[in-house]
């Protein structure tokens, strides 16, 4: 009964979608305010039933339903419940459900949060992402329904979940992401009914620019938690693949990068107009490319859904719709008169142009090495996988280019700056940075390394300039005390970005100089060095876990006469599957990572360890938090909130009704 | 200038085209590096007598040979459809890929043993001439013992039928009869 009654409420949900989809368009079309005040209705309407199918679901994976394929396929009765739980969305049919409800999530959010904005904007905008839930809803009802039973021969238990989704990164990196991926599609929503009310200007930017800034963040901090459970689950210690699934959130993320700069210019300033559009559709498409990437069994990869040629093949339809049809849409609409160019060489509007130039290349850099191997094989020209090799030759650059860019951005002026003045504030701040990445290898040891004093000057860079920022905002040295009101949440939202970024470049660049790993067969009572550390194999045993059984060793770690840790790898055998699983042992500090893996026992008593010092990987987590909390803060800026109260001017002049 | 504005929406079109192309690819039909030319010679024991074999021990075909290890779970779960291929007839000789022989042995004992021989593939080396991606892979050796096909990932009915059985003409109909138990997986 339970998922009968989820598939009907997902049935339900598809008719709202599909009358928000209509009626609040056609009411903009004909100027029927009636209709168009019916938007809000409608996208509630999709939340609550989508909410209803998605609790039915999960009730379904609580009660170990195994008569519903998804649950029998992906849990177990031994399952803690938790995992049951997140289970649900560690599988194609449920994780389109969840994708459906962020989506709904986000639309009744826009419903609640633009309610000064002029109705008929309001309304085009939830009508396109009501279209964008037609297309997902029918996606999930016609091919991929996560209601479908098994009858009449019902498991006795389930299959399990897979057991490197086990864990608890796994019970929030999906939702997360979602959050990232999907509030994409506000951006565009916004974009695509700018260019059908023909009304594409700043006040446009300023209203999608705090959900751009959201959806960025939660994209970040996806990404980050995705990085950080490859790192401590898949037992290797790699903290980034290249994979074509990391590269479909990866896109997005870097288009998103370059519209998160590109609307504070044409909210600013008015210019970049049609160039701001065109990425706001990218962002999204790229995020419906990764989906497509994912789930049409295109390419493979490590963590790619089952592959169904007729559910790709529905995606690239609807794929074809929603992008061909805004581009199409921003060919015929998009601004032709060129924004009068009033600003300079030296500005920084042109420093945000970097930014925009080089986050567009990366993107058509990972998008052609992504899409590579698929260009080959159609052509019948072999098979090709493009690996770190590539990704890292050109992508590493390009970070490196646009850095020494970003600590100039923040303290420059708009329209038009000097160059003299940027060198009279970066000049001494500059040079300490200089003398601090020679100095490194002096003052903490070790040899002098130029990938990393380069890390460090750039790094070293774009902290400064944001110091530099900071303390010109307070007005130190002014006389005047300290000006705290100056730190708006949008400033310190940009801070600790661009400090984020830093520390990722930092953390990325000294653990692949300075990682130190070791492949070795030990026996209780080996010893064996590395990094400065000891480490000794005490002891094995064999211990029982909820639905998998674990061989363990005991290692002791010391350093002089200190013991820094005793750390326990296990090697774990699930029992639903056979499958094997590796669980690494982590010591973790600011400075260094300590980490131990199983490999295979070789002989009696003796196991295949590999043992790794990695100093510093916890920055590329730290950097990437800092990121995706800095851009979530930027919404707390109270001009966003002015803004939305301000626009309450009548319905037909700020709407573009007339046109 | 109106022209610059449809730019996007024609590469999206290429894009897509592409895309589409794609969803009609294999991404796991892996040439082998050897097709069309003989099985690679070889000097291994075999896995049971532990006498020395070399490729000329593969005749005469048509034959399978699968490649296998006690550590792949799949093969597991493709073992039960190779019996019942045996049983039909089929020759399939067995390359036992990066393997601990003694639990190959049990493994044979205790699931039953489909395979006319074993090639003991120890360290690989067999696997490495051969190109071989992963375990389980099943090739086709003609009569002359010739690579005629490979397929990557687990044997089942719909894979035997739809690739592999046209070089076995006296047995497809019979399988079609007679179904082999193991095929529902």
């Amino acid at each position: 009964m339970i998922p009968e009654i989820g598939h009907l409420a997902l049935i339900i949900a598809f008719v709202f979608a599909t009358g928000l989809a209509v009626i609040p368009m056609w009411g903009a079309v004909r100027g029927n305010i009636a209709a168009l005040n019916l938007a809000p209705t409608l996208a509630m309407g999709v939340l609550v039933f989508v909410s209803i199918a998605f609790a039915m679901l999960a009730i379904s994976f609580l009660d170990d339903d195994f008569s519903v394929a998804v649950v029998a396929a992906n849990s177990n009765s031994l399952l803690p419940p938790i995992f049951k739980f997140s289970a649900l969305w560690g599988n194609h049919e449920g994780s389109l459900l969840l994708w459906v409800l962020i989506l709904s999530g986000w639309m009744a959010a826009v419903s609640w949060f633009s309610q000064g904005l002029p109705r008929v904007m309001v309304a085009r905008v939830l009508s396109v992402m009501g279209m964008i839930a037609i297309g997902f809803l029918a996606f999930s009802l016609l091919t991929s329904n996560p209601f479908e039973r098994l009858l009449p021969n019902i498991p006795l238990d389930g299959n399990d979940l897979n057991p490197l989704l086990q864990d608890p990164g796994l019970i929030i990196h999906p939702p997360l992401l979602y959050m990232g991926y999907v509030g994409l599609s506000v951006p565009f929503a916004f974009a695509i009914a700018a260019l059908l009310g023909g009304r594409l200007d700043a006040s446009w930017a300023r209203w999608s620019r705090p959900w751009t800034n959201v959806a960025w963040g939660f994209l970040s901090l996806g990404i980050m938690l995705g990085s950080w459970w490859a790192y401590y689950e898949l037992g290797w210690g790699g903290w980034w693949f290249w994979d074509p699934v990391e590269n479909a959130s990866f896109m997005p993320w870097l288009m998103g990068t370059a519209l998160v700069h590109s609307l504070a210019v044409t909210e600013k300033r008015g210019v970049f107009r049609a160039w701001t559009v065109l990425l706001a559709i990218f962002a999204f498409s790229l995020s419906l490319l990764g989906t497509f990437l994912v789930r049409s069994g295109v390419l493979t990869s490590v963590h790619a859904f089952a592959s169904d040629p007729e559910r790709g093949l529905f995606i690239l339809i609807f794929l074809a719709l929603v992008i061909g049809g805004s581009l199409l849409l921003y060919a015929l609409r998009a601004p032709t008169v060129a924004s009068r160019i009033n600003y300079t060489a030296v500005s920084r509007e042109s420093l945000l142009m970097v930014n925009n130039l080089v986050f567009t290349v990366s993107t058509i850099i990972v998008l052609l090495g992504t899409l590579f191997p698929l260009v080959m094989d159609a052509f019948s020209l072999g098979k090709y996988s493009v690996g770190p090799p590539y990704f890292n030759a050109v992508f590493v650059p390009l970070m490196a280019l646009v850095m020494p860019f970003m600590a100039i951005g923040p303290l420059s002026r708009w329209r038009e700056d000097s160059a003299a003045r940027w060198l009279h504030e970066l000049l001494v701040p500059g040079a300490v940075v200089v003398v601090f990445a020679v100095a490194v290898p002096f003052l903490f040891g070790g040899e002098f390394n130029v990938w990393i004093a380069l890390a460090v000057l750039l790094a070293g860079w774009v902290a400064v300039g944001v110091l530099k920022d900071l303390w010109r905002r307070l007005g130190v040295g002014s006389g005047y005390g300290l000006r705290w009101q100056a730190l708006t949440p949008s400033f310190l939202g940009m801070a600790m970005a661009h400090l984020g970024f830093a520390a990722v470049v930092m953390g990325a660049v000294v653990v692949t100089q300075l990682n130190e790993e070791r492949d070795l067969l030990m026996e209780v009572g080996d010893v064996e060095f590395l990094g400065g550390y000891r480490f000794e194999l005490t002891g094995l045993s064999r211990e029982a876990g909820p639905n998998y059984m674990a061989d363990q060793a005991v290692f002791e770690v010391t350093q002089g006469d200190q013991v820094i840790a005793t750390l326990i790898p296990e090697k774990r055998r699930y029992f639903a599957s056979g499958q094997m699983m590796t669980e690494a042992a982590i010591d973790a500090s600011v400075w260094r990572d300590l980490y131990i893996a199983l490999g295979e026992p070789i002989e009696e008593g003796a196991w295949a360890v590999r043992l790794q010092f990695k100093p510093m990987v916890r920055w590329l987590w730290l950097g990437g938090a800092l990121i995706g909390f800095g851009a979530l803060l930027t919404v707390a800026d109270r001009r966003y909130r002015r803004q939305s109260t301000r626009h309450s001017a009548p319905l037909a002049e700020a709407s573009g009704l007339a046109r | 200038m109106r022209v610059k504005r449809f730019i996007p929406l024609a590469v999206f079109a290429l894009l897509a085209l592409l895309l589409f192309k794609g969803l009609s690819i294999d991404p796991t039909a892996l040439p082998a590096a050897r097709l069309g030319q003989p099985f690679p010679d070889f000097s291994q024991p075999e896995l049971l007598t532990e006498e020395l074999i070399d490729a000329s021990a593969l005749r005469p075909g048509p034959a399978l040979v699968n490649v296998w290890a006690t550590w792949c779970y799949s093969c597991r779960v493709e073992h039960p459809y190779l019996l019942a291929l045996a049983e039909q007839g089929v020759p399939i000789y067995g390359l036992n890929y990066k393997d601990d022989s003694e639990k190959a042995r049990q493994w044979l004992a205790d699931l039953g043993d489909p395979y006319r021989l074993n090639i003991a593939d120890r360290d690989g080396t067999v696997g490495l001439d051969l190109g071989v991606y992963g375990a389980p892979e099943t090739y086709v050796l003609g009569a002359d013992g010739v690579i005629l096909h490979r397929h990557v990932g687990v044997l089942d009915q719909a894979v035997f039928e739809q690739d592999i059985g046209q070089w076995f003409p006296a047995l497809a109909k019979l399988g079609q009869a007679n179904a082999p138990e193991g095929s529902a997986q």
